[in-house]
């Protein structure tokens, strides 16, 4: 019952990757993303990672696609149709690759899943979001401290490539902006 | 199959499709859609093996990795963004300047 679970949320993320690349509208292709992470949240509370799951959903499915949406409907982008058509080689040299990469990591995989051991139970004696805060603030806390140094420095990269120079917006660059 | 070979193989596709994507794709928005699916699949890796070895480390660095991601995403989007400022266009083939 529970592998059958496994194959369906699977079968799903890997539907919406592929509309991802499929689809011509990128706000579609936003839409997929969106189901694409709700699958993998649902495969991340298969595997009992509850706090990660709800983090997924809220930090992907409410931020980042939101932020996607945002730029594409700020830019009011259409669908790709019109771009010039993809050229042929390009198309080709990338499902070579595709499928080369595809067969080296499913080798390895198949190499280890096959050897690997039935999982490790975990610390079910506490609260699985404790534990979590436990090893963060604990055994992580330079590497946390680190991580909000770059949001930091990303905050404030933004604003400098955002910056027009002083100049005030005037009605041709508001026109692009 | 077992539960934890099925979530390896489908980290496995999903990056594959994100790396096909990134070769792929000329809209720079989507290629963007595109690295995000490499990195879910890596984070996806990450619980599996979590899970298999009993231990939380594998779902701290899932936090690790979402942080950069949004930091990546905000820079990313600027990039796009001013890049549209002056070309009009985010199709990754009009931004050549540097191979010049």
């Amino acid at each position: 019952m529970e592998t059958l679970l496994y194959l369906v949320f699977g079968l799903v993320a890997l539907v919406g990757g592929v509309l991802v690349i499929v689809n011509r509208n990128p706000v579609y292709s936003a839409l997929s993303l969106v189901l694409t992470m709700f699958a993998i949240s649902a495969l991340y509370i298969l595997q009992q990672a509850y706090f990660v799951a709800a983090v997924q959903i809220v930090v992907y499915a409410g931020a980042i696609v939101v932020l996607f949406l945002f730029v594409i409907m700020l830019l009011n982008l259409g669908d790709e149709s019109d771009l010039p058509a993809s050229s042929g080689t390009r198309r080709f040299v990338g499902a070579l690759l595709g499928v080369t990469f595809a067969g080296i990591v499913g080798a390895v995989v198949w190499e280890y899943a096959s050897t690997a051991g039935p999982a490790v139970a975990a610390g079910t004696d506490i609260d699985h979001t404790k534990l979590l805060a436990r090893v963060l603030f604990q055994n992580y806390l330079l590497p946390f401290e680190v991580v909000s140094l770059v949001l930091l420095a990303a905050l404030v990269g933004v604003l400098a490539l955002i910056r027009t120079h002083g100049r005030d917006l005037d009605s041709s660059e508001a026109d692009n902006v | 199959m077992s539960d934890f070979a099925i979530c390896l193989a489908v980290s496995a596709a999903l990056f594959t499709l994100g790396v096909v994507g990134v070769l792929v794709k000329r809209n720079a928005i989507v290629v963007f859609m595109c690295i995000e699916l490499m990195l879910n699949a890596a984070n996806l890796a990450f619980v599996t093996f979590s899970r298999q070895h009993g231990t939380v480390d594998g779902q701290i660095f899932v936090f690790f990795v979402m942080a950069i991601a949004a930091a990546e995403v905000a820079i990313g989007l600027s990039i796009i963004v001013t890049v549209f400022r002056n070309r009009a266009s985010i199709n990754v083939d009009d931004v050549t300047m540097l191979r010049r």
